[in-house]
């Protein structure tokens, strides 16, 4: 068969990658994402080891110090207590990157079951599902969470909570519509013909596939639930006092806006870098995984 | 004769149209309505017809990827329309399916090995070893290299993932392969290949196939026996030296006009049919191709005709036939 030796040839050239290399070539493609990875790699780094480093220890107070400016000894000034904002936000890097992590987990693996269970079963199933994530979507996300937080109590916990359950009808709507098309595909019809089970086709084959959305839609979700969270905490709402976390150091320094400005600046930057790293992050993401977007 | 492979009987799919929101079922479309038809053990039977005639899923309830509203299916002496589900996965073992897009039918994610090996697992054959020597053996019976199969769908040709779609087919050593369009995607020149591989393919294995297609040249390349439906019917069926040399149907006579020849100074007898296919949730009354016939009698429009054997092998749904109008 001389036609399928050439057939042959022509694909021995191509190294052999796998769709997520291919995706990952996509993804360094892009400077700006990059950037964004590099944001998002510095704050888990300084979530992780910072608290080695820190110059104090976070609650230590020490009032003859306090509303201190930026100098050699405090890089970033202190707070009315005396206590050191260097040291508070690299600990709160952990409370808020933990946070949006925990949250959009649970969101996530909520949204997915919900949503391939609403995708793959279809009639009622789906009806139900979907007019209960169209319900949760009717409120402004920030109402939804207060609401939930106040039935639970204030806490970082319960705040966790609230902003798990008000993602999931997100990632819920997001992987039903993928199911729906993926359903369709032949690849679902030949698994089908070869004699395979529902359930083996829903984790071998619809699952995977319909995960590539999901890690986008988590990494935008992250910097969301990071906003959601500073929210909850600025109204007192998430963690309580005295944690250093970074939306209630920012409510706990309003009165001193005028005299102290240092106190709010460095938690207001944390706050921006961290969801910009991540916006940044999952736009790239995106573009490399939105199978629109390949040739 | 010897009992055949496959025995088809009766064979509807009617899918419901429903409207409002308690969804009440308002019409049906008669995807397919009625169809019998028998295949022998090691031939090829052709299907064709336009685009919604009901070929394609007429091909799925042969192995209930769609179940029929009505008739019997009856393979190798079981009725597969009586099995469970749980059963008719088992007996799928036998009967497996070419899909028509072999850009859609791999899974982008999966290797080939994977692909390869799935109706393996599926069906507990052979140990682990096994298995991927029977892979690459089939890789390279279909015209690939072992070496191919660490790598994924994207990076194969439309020809070459055609070949990938029936090594996968032919994994479980079935008896009969239904062949739904599985060169229509492809190029003229890939389809020639892969339609000499699947008849080399038949010969050392011994397949049979229901092969269906819309494109006339193809079937005949390949068929012992030709079905053409029309309209969700069989409407003539025959050996392939006879219904292309003695279309009998007005319908298959038109087809065959329609086919280019290569040869400019060909004259063609006209058979020209006007307007476009009804919609099969409202079909015409007596023969459904009565509105397009050029032969229309009064007959046709009140009587549907039998299909019955004019000749030998060649049964025919048309009242220009005797044997086709109801006593």
């Amino acid at each position: 068969m001389a036609q399928s030796a050439i057939d042959k040839n022509d694909v021995n050239m191509e190294k052999v990658a796998g769709p997520w290399k291919e995706a990952w070539r996509g993804f360094r493609k892009s400077k700006v994402a990059v950037v964004g990875m590099g944001i998002v790699f510095f704050f888990i780094l300084l979530a992780i080891f910072g608290p080695l480093f820190t110059p104090q220890g976070i609650n230590e107070q020490n009032l003859t110090n306090k509303l201190l400016p930026p100098s050699g000894e405090h890089w970033m000034g202190t707070d009315d207590f005396g206590r050191d904002i260097l040291s508070r936000i690299v600990y709160g890097a952990r409370i808020s990157l933990w946070v949006g992590f925990l949250a959009v987990v649970g969101s996530a693996v909520m949204g997915s079951i919900l949503g391939i269970l609403a995708g793959y079963y279809g009639r009622w199933v789906d009806t139900i599902i979907s007019r209960i994530f169209d319900i949760m979507l009717a409120f402004p996300s920030i109402l939804l969470a207060i609401a939930v937080v106040s039935v639970l109590g204030p806490s970082l916990r319960n705040a966790l909570i609230a902003i798990a359950l008000i993602n999931v009808p997100n990632f819920g709507r997001l992987i039903r519509s993928k199911v729906l098309s993926i359903k369709e595909d032949e690849y679902i019809m030949s698994a089908k013909a070869i004699g395979m089970k529902d359930n083996r086709i829903l984790f071998s084959h619809i699952l995977p596939n319909s995960m590539a959305p999901v890690i986008v839609q988590g990494t935008l979700a992250i910097a969301t639930a990071i906003i959601e969270a500073a929210a909850l905490g600025f109204l007192g709402l998430g963690a309580q006092a005295p944690s250093p976390e970074w939306g209630k150091m920012l409510a706990d320094s309003r009165s001193y806006l005028t005299n102290a400005p240092w106190t709010m600046i460095f938690p207001g930057i944390a706050i921006m870098l961290t969801v910009l790293g991540f916006n940044l992050m999952g736009d790239g993401l995106r573009d490399a995984l939105d199978p629109r977007m390949k040739s | 004769m010897t009992e055949p492979l496959l025995k088809v009987e009766g064979l509807k799919k009617y899918f419901p149209i429903k409207s409002g929101i308690l969804g009440q079922v308002k019409n049906y479309v008669k995807a397919v309505d009625d169809v019998s038809f028998t295949v022998a053990e090691g031939e090829t039977l052709g299907i064709v017809g336009e685009s919604g005639c009901g070929k394609s899923t007429t091909g799925r309830m042969l192995m209930r990827l769609l179940d029929p509203t009505e008739g019997k299916v009856f393979f190798d002496g079981q009725e597969l329309t009586k099995l469970s589900n749980q059963e008719m996965r088992k007996a799928r073992r036998d009967i497996q399916m070419v899909f028509q897009d072999p850009y859609a039918s791999l899974n982008p994610r999966h290797t080939i090995e994977k692909i390869l090996m799935e109706p393996l697992n599926v069906h507990n054959i052979g140990d682990p070893k096994e298995r991927k020597k029977k892979v690459h053996d089939f890789l390279e019976i279909v015209g690939l290299s072992s070496y191919h199969a660490k790598r994924y769908p994207h990076q194969f040709s439309g020809g070459q993932r055609q070949r990938i779609g029936i090594a996968r087919a032919l994994m479980t050593n079935p008896k009969l392969i239904i062949a739904d369009e599985p060169v229509s995607a492809l190029d003229v020149s890939i389809q020639a290949q892969v339609l000499n591989l699947m008849q080399d393919l038949q010969k050392e294995l011994k397949l049979t196939y229901i092969f269906i297609a819309h494109d006339l040249g193809v079937v005949r390349h390949i068929s012992d026996r030709v079905g053409v439906m029309y309209l969700g019917q069989m409407a003539e069926l025959a050996n392939s030296e006879d219904l292309y040399e003695k279309p009998l149907h007005p319908y298959t006579q038109a087809l065959l006009a329609a086919v280019p020849v290569p040869d400019p100074d060909f004259e063609r007898e006209q058979v020209v049919i006007k307007g476009d296919i009804p919609s099969p949730a409202n079909p015409p009354s007596g023969c459904r191709f009565h509105t397009r016939c050029p032969y229309k009698m009064d007959i046709c429009e009140t009587t549907v005709p039998i299909f019955a054997e004019v000749e030998k092998g060649h049964s025919v749904a048309c009242h220009l036939y005797k044997e086709s109008r109801p006593q």
